[in-house]
């Protein structure tokens, strides 16, 4: 297991890709954009980026809002 | 002949995009949306609750291959979070066309237009077409277009505030000067608001808070659908003047 910062908060995960971690949390990799260290990881490139020791991942998704 | 406005050359005969905050839930939100007409809503960017995956989502209820996801930057305050915020919104929904809200302050949700001037130029280098909520100010407005912006979209009052278009005159000096599209964007409180911004020349209007707040959301909706298409044919067909006294509609020869 490794040391992750998901969403704000530390969390301990397998070690793996980005896309392991986004299909273990049940999220459809397709309705979501994943940013790794304030740099967009592509979604066709998910599986190919390790999860390091520390890295500070961000998930997100369109939800309702306005202006 | 349809009446159709187009943004950074994508075409649509809706002139009212409609937000997708503030709903009781995803039903009357999707059902609000269909009664507005809109081929436009606006959405946010927002962390996934991770300890809860199989929430429903907006995509389960709007589909974003028949309505256009417009994402927007509403909550940020300053262009790097907007920026940041956008290049997510791109990786997630795969396009370009984004709405830039960089906000001054909580108090009034005025926008920030140092801040907003700024990320306007970065996204646009960067490949996206950025639509630019702004002050109503025709100046300002000049220079987010040469700054890249692909449309216009002035306050016609606070955020949320319900209160109208309270400067006609800045919002037409907007549209005169501009040579992409000019939406209102926020203040509109109920139809009449939406018809005037319309009348001024405006190309779409954009709201929120005055359909989700209606006690009647789907009434509401219909009845912007409906004052947005009055506004805009009453605008084409060119007003009466105005005059400071009465003139009989009835001929005065041939009185009794």
């Amino acid at each position: 297991m490794i040391a992750i910062i998901l969403n704000g908060e530390p969390r301990q995960v397998r070690e793996g890709s980005i896309a392991d971690l986004v299909a273990s949390l049940g999220l459809d990799v397709k309705k979501v954009a994943v940013e790794c260290n304030r740099a967009i990881v592509p979604r066709s490139t998910l599986a190919d980026v390790a999860l390091a020791e520390g890295d500070a991942l961000e998930i997100v998704h369109f939800v309702g809002g306005g202006c | 002949m349809t009446d159709q406005w187009s943004v950074a050359g994508r075409s649509f005969t809706s002139r009212l995009i409609v937000g997708t905050g503030k709903y009781k839930d995803f039903e009357q939100n999707a059902a609000a949306v269909a009664a507005s007409g809109a081929e436009i809503v606006t959405v946010a960017v927002r962390r996934v609750n991770v300890s809860d995956p199989g929430a429903p989502m907006l995509t389960d209820y709007i589909d974003p291959r028949k309505v256009t996801y417009l994402p927007n930057t509403a909550g940020c305050f300053n262009a790097d979070d907007a920026i940041r915020t956008l290049r997510l919104a791109r990786e997630a929904g795969g396009w370009d066309l984004v709405k830039l809200e960089v906000l001054g302050e909580a108090k009034t949700l005025y926008p920030n237009m140092r801040e907003t001037l700024t990320a306007t130029e970065t996204l646009a280098k960067e490949g996206f077409l950025p639509m630019v909520y702004c002050v109503d100010d025709p100046i300002a407005a000049k220079q987010l277009e040469d700054a890249g912006a692909v449309a216009i979209m002035p306050l016609g009052a606070p955020i949320g505030s319900g209160l109208g278009i309270q400067n006609r005159v800045t919002i037409r000096l907007i549209v005169e000067g501009a040579s992409v599209p000019v939406l209102v964007d926020a203040g509109v409180g109920t139809a009449s608001d939406a018809a005037v911004a319309m009348e001024l020349g405006c190309d779409g209007v954009l709201m929120n808070t005055a359909i989700a707040e209606a006690k009647d959301p789907v009434r509401m909706a219909r009845a912007m659908k409906q004052a947005v298409e009055a506004g805009r044919d009453a605008y084409l067909a060119g007003r009466m003047g105005q005059r400071r006294y009465a003139d009989p509609s009835s001929p005065l020869a041939g009185l009794i």
